[in-house]
């Protein structure tokens, strides 16, 4: 530690004020905190202070993650095997279906941190502000929101458009209106359709490269199978919990996602009342459509509720997309609004409007669009008590 | 018509250096400080000059924009320097303190007996005044005015704060005397708010007082809190407040007819090497309380949240009744053996990613690292766990930020003082200033509506 701290201090005047490399002061300030919490002792206020930061609070939604990147690397490696007709358990060749997953998956969080980080130092460097932790978290989202044949150029784009036009046109970390890696998948939704929907770049083969495909393989998503009437191919109720179907890398399995919402519940990051909230939202959706469904003969709408929910990105947006404190609403009431409108919104558009298959990604986006608003109702009921109160007492 | 209340909202940081239960005399001051700072937003008009001999009761220093109000040295002797800071700013007034006190005479009398003016004239003349507080704004009350309430928190929860039953202890008649003249000072009710736990008789036979319990972590004995809870502030209403040894230092004055500045100090911290109570008086040297400690020592005038940095060579606040001492946090911190990636068995936190929660019976000893840098709001819901009033905490720091005067008042600014905003300070992830946040606005809206 000790040699570690004298090099920091030694290479230190390099890139301060009127050093060599004065212009990537704030690049080195970044990784100088990263290494060493800064020795800054309270100057004004409260003389002692959390120890928790921005940075342990990012790393722990970031350790919330790794199941679903792990689980999502087996499980493309998985999809990939199966299409070919090899390896077909679920229990074969794990170490083959994760290295072909891995290889796979990590050039693109590579490119996605590489990128965005990058385009966040130009930023500061150029702002003369301290680097921001926000680009951690949403570095990890974007891979796991992405198909696994998304082109890394793709990627890059995607992540560049999220930091400058999702984040840093605001001011950077907190000061964003909408969820920053949904950013980065709507604009390459809308931008590339093709290649962020359908049913090619789900599972990845290489069929111009001379593999064989098995029969009957469709390679597209539960969600896509049930949106062109074929509500009766969707994955089993037990294979959408575990997460073996096609889909984007982290979103497939309900399970790790539960693993995720247990240590952001535990530590408190993540909030319950959106968790929560979305759920039941969801569940209300799928229990209208249960209700009603029969009655318009739409297999769809007859999926049962918790099968439902477990399909698609449901469940990942529910745990880290939803709950993204900065994009949220932000009082307690307004969380259970803003929460069960996302539930609500995003079964409706999956089930109703056959041009978006998954509608998790925009029900999310609109209520962040929305949540000022219902934070905004909930803060005028506060100051009316209040003035209600004052004429109590002055009548 | 005793209330019953409890609070779940707020924090207990449990520290290291409690003080035990024991009381020392403290040696005679030698040179004691007031300090016009102690008194947010005076401008004082300052009465003696270095050389001048003063008793106990003459009056130092006027405010300038109320010269009713006046503050005197707590000691007889001679003014040794009126010490100035930057703009001519008035720092302090240092007294050389005789060895044996002489006291201005004010005249002994029951306060029950005596009409408000009377009342309000001895207060002033004495320079015990300035112990009653107002809200909103938590400034120096205004002799002109007339309060709706005034309460005085018979409960200290912040952090390794003073027990006030062990204060109060065989100070009955002090604690009665000053309750009857707070009484004569508002046509409304004296508000006296204690634990559930007391079994201090001082607080359960006082009289001519409305008694009202208030139990939950602390901030339950902010006076600000048990008004939200009791009698809300309104715009254009006046509470009053004081706490149990301002009563005793009004009690004492009515019934010896001098101003007694003793206070009993409880000397606290991790740091602390004696931490025990101490009489003393305001103004006197800390390093009377605290002996010789090195710069890697913060000394706190005050408790760890709204306390006041003092140097080793600083006095005792006009207002404090703790000094608290802690390890200076200014060395960086390696992210994982000390910093935040290290697992934190040692480190207090509201967070759960700290196993703090999980062993609730341990005590602390933080040093005063800021633990991480400034950054914009990012995190919610963390005020509102520790903030027990019904206003939202960040739509109203926010509102002062943006200078947004109507929607401060809306939002309930009167029904703040920046210590209300300690703990919210405390547990931020983005290590937001708030209490200053919130004097500004305070400050603001004082001069918008005056």
């Amino acid at each position: 530690m000790k040699a570690l701290r004298s090099l920091v201090d030694g290479i230190k005047p390099t890139f301060a004020k009127g050093g060599k490399l004065e212009k990537l002061h704030w690049v080195f300030d970044g990784l100088e905190s990263f290494l060493f919490t800064p020795g800054h002792a309270t100057e004004k206020g409260a003389h002692i202070r959390d120890s928790i930061d921005l940075k342990r609070t990012m790393s722990i939604v970031i350790t919330a993650l790794i199941p679903c990147l792990l689980f999502g690397m087996w499980n493309v490696g998985h999809q990939h095997y199966l299409a070919l007709g090899e390896l077909v358990g679920a229990g074969d060749g794990f170490w083959d279906k994760f290295l072909f997953g891995a290889i796979k998956v990590l050039p693109i969080v590579v490119v996605s941190y590489g990128v965005g980080l990058g385009i966040e130092f130009l930023f500061c460097s150029f702002k003369g502000h301290p680097i921001q932790e926000g680009y951690l978290v949403s570095g990890m989202l974007i891979p796991l929101v992405m198909p696994v044949d998304t082109p890394l150029w793709m990627v890059a784009i995607g992540a560049a458009f999220a930091v400058v036009i999702g984040k840093e046109v605001f001011g950077g970390t907190g000061m964003n209106i909408v969820n920053v890696a949904l950013t980065a998948r709507a604009f390459l939704f809308f931008a590339y359709p093709t290649m962020m929907s359908g049913d090619k770049v789900w599972v990845n083969t290489s069929v111009e490269a001379g593999q064989q495909v098995v029969d009957g393989f469709s390679g597209a998503t539960s969600l896509g199978l049930a949106a062109t009437g074929h509500a009766d191919k969707v994955v089993s109720l037990m294979d959408s919990f575990w997460g073996i179907e096609a889909g984007s890398i982290g979103e497939t399995s309900a399970f790790a996602c539960l693993i995720g919402a247990l240590v952001l519940l535990v530590t408190g990051i993540g909030s319950w009342r959106i968790m929560l909230s979305v759920f039941l939202g969801g569940l209300a959706m799928s229990a209208i459509f249960n209700a009603v469904g029969p009655g318009l003969n739409n297999d769809y709408m007859q999926i049962p509720m918790l099968h439902q929910l477990m399909l698609g990105g449901f469940f990942f947006g529910l745990v880290f997309m939803a709950t993204d404190p900065v994009t949220a609403a932000q009082t307690d009431t307004g969380k259970w609004i803003y929460g069960f409108l996302i539930g609500f919104m995003a079964i409706l558009v999956r089930v109703v409007n056959p041009a978006y298959p998954e509608g998790m990604m925009l029900a999310i986006l609109f209520m962040n669009v929305m949540a000022p608003l219902i934070d905004h109702y909930v803060v005028q009921a506060n100051i009316k008590r209040r003035a209600k109160r004052m004429s109590l007492q002055t009548a | 018509m005793s209330k019953s209340i409890r609070i779940r909202k707020g924090l207990d940081i449990r520290l290291k250096g409690e003080a035990e239960k024991v009381l020392i005399q403290a040696e005679p001051a030698k040179v004691v400080a007031i300090k016009p700072t102690d008194f947010h937003g005076l401008t004082p008009k300052v009465l003696v000059r270095p050389g001048d001999q003063v008793k106990a009761g003459t009056a130092l220093f006027a405010d300038k924009y109320n010269d009713r109000i006046l503050f005197t040295s707590p000691v007889s002797g001679e003014v040794a320097d009126v010490v100035r800071g930057e703009k001519r700013k008035v720092m302090e007034v240092r007294i050389l303190a005789d060895a044996e006190t002489r006291y201005d005479e004010i005249g002994a009398g029951d306060p029950s007996t005596m009409n408000r003016e009377t009342i309000i004239q001895k207060l002033l003349k004495s320079g015990v005044w300035p112990l009653l507080r107002q809200r909103p704004f938590d400034l120096v009350a205004n002799p002109a005015t007339e309060p709706k309430a005034i309460f005085v928190s018979c409960v200290d929860t912040n952090p390794l704060a003073p027990d006030l039953d062990y204060v109060v202890r065989n100070n009955g008649e002090d604690f009665q005397t000053g309750l009857n003249a707070l009484g004569k000072l508002t046509k409304g009710k004296v508000h006296i708010v204690v634990s559930s736990k007391t079994s201090a008789r001082e607080f359960l036979d006082a009289k001519n007082v409305v008694r009202e319990t208030l139990d939950g972590p602390h901030p339950a004995g902010n006076v600000g809190v048990q008004i939200h809870h009791i009698a809300p502030i309104n715009k254009g209403e006046l509470v009053w407040v004081a706490g149990v040894q301002d009563v005793l230092m009004i009690g004492r004055l009515f019934r010896t007819g001098k101003y007694d500045a003793t206070r009993v100090v409880a000397v606290t911290g991790s740091e602390a090497k004696n931490p025990k109570y101490i009489r003393t008086i305001i103004g006197a040297p800390v390093k009377d309380l605290i002996g010789p400690v090195g710069p890697e020592v913060r000394i706190i005038s005050g408790n760890v949240l709204t306390g006041e940095r003092v140097t080793a060579d600083g006095s005792l606040g006009f207002y404090h009744t703790q000094i608290t001492l802690l390890p200076e946090g200014d060395k960086p911190k390696f992210f994982l053996t000390d910093g935040w990636a290290s697992l934190g068995y040692d480190k207090f936190s509201a967070n759960r990613s700290f196993p703090t929660w999980l062993m609730p019976g341990k005590k602390y000893a933080p040093d005063t690292n800021q633990n991480g840098e400034e950054r914009a709001f990012v995190m919610t819901g963390q005020y509102d766990a520790v903030f027990p009033f019904d206003i939202y905490p960040v739509h109203l720091l926010k509102a002062i930020l943006a200078n947004d005067i109507d929607q401060m008042e809306k939002l309930g600014l009167y029904e703040v003082a920046p210590e209300d905003f300690a703990l919210c300070e405390f547990v931020c992830t983005s290590k937001i200033n708030s209490q200053s946040i919130v004097r500004e606005g305070l400050d603001v809206l004082k001069k918008e509506t005056t």
